[in-house]
């Protein structure tokens, strides 16, 4: 079976929109889980402040967060393809780059940003499923963490708790979710297998 | 009407509603949220004329930062 899997694995493509605590660590856990290409996009640079819960290490503050994931990356699963890009995506740019992805996962920070993404996504690639983080912050409350399915849409997260100077991303639950939307992820690609 | 309104069946005393009234009774004021009618996308500059009628699967997802 482990090897049924792998090779349905190597050949997906999944699209990653952000480095970020979500982007970061859903990247890497898809990378060890053995899914083959994967399409990450951030403009972003690594700061200290970043490393609480993101997938980077302290020599590499300062640098891109799409070249150093990369990087971290190849260093757990050399197999993996991944196409780094350092861009700002918007609503013409997603089609071109998430094309031909199985999947795409909205690992941004902002709500608007969150909100242009699933919005293209579901106006002009309806068949393509979109999983997305949503509800992140603070910490404890395990089991406020679900996933919502509505047609191609999941939605990860607690659904509520915004990211305030009260309730900060820690790695706890960024990780958990994380790992929700990769989880997800795999469930889509490893179906009937 | 009954609704199927984010998983939930809700009852409203009309036999219609559009996108906007549903969010107004419901007060659902947050800025960034996505609508669907039955799956289908509803976009904000359609809230107005865009209806729900009895029956119908609404979603009204409200997005917060942090990611």
């Amino acid at each position: 079976m482990i090897k049924k899997i792998r090779n349905k694995l190597k050949n997906k493509i999944v699209g990653i929109a952000g480095a970020g605590g979500l982007g970061s660590n859903c990247a890497v856990s898809l990378a060890r889980a053995g899914v083959g290409n994967l399409i990450i996009t951030d403009f972003d640079m690594i700061e200290e402040s970043n490393l609480n819960r993101q997938y980077y290490f302290y020599n590499q503050i300062g640098q891109k967060k799409v070249l150093a994931l990369k990087k971290n990356i190849k260093e757990i699963n050399k197999k993996v393809n991944v196409k780094a890009l350092d861009i700002k995506l918007n609503s013409t740019n997603i089609i071109e780059i998430f094309n031909d992805c199985d999947v795409v996962i909205e690992a941004f920070d902002k709500a608007e940003m969150k909100q242009m993404i699933i919005e293209t996504v579901l106006d002009k690639m309806p068949d393509k499923p979109i999983i997305v983080g949503i509800g992140i912050a603070g910490w404890g409350n395990n089991n406020l963490l679900k996933t919502l399915k509505t047609d191609n849409l999941y939605i990860c997260g607690d659904g509520t708790s915004e990211v305030t100077d009260k309730q900060p991303p820690l790695a706890p639950r960024v990780g958990i979710v994380a790992n929700m939307l990769a989880n997800q992820t795999l469930e889509i690609l490893l179906k009937n297998i | 009407m009954e609704i199927f309104l984010n998983n939930k069946n809700e009852t409203f005393g009309k036999d219609a509603l559009t996108v906007t009234q549903l969010l107004e009774i419901k007060h659902f004021t947050f800025k960034m949220i996505i609508v669907k009618i039955n799956g289908k996308l509803i976009k904000k500059e359609n809230y107005k004329t865009a209806v729900i009628n009895d029956g119908d699967n609404v979603n009204v997802i409200h997005l917060i930062s942090g990611g």
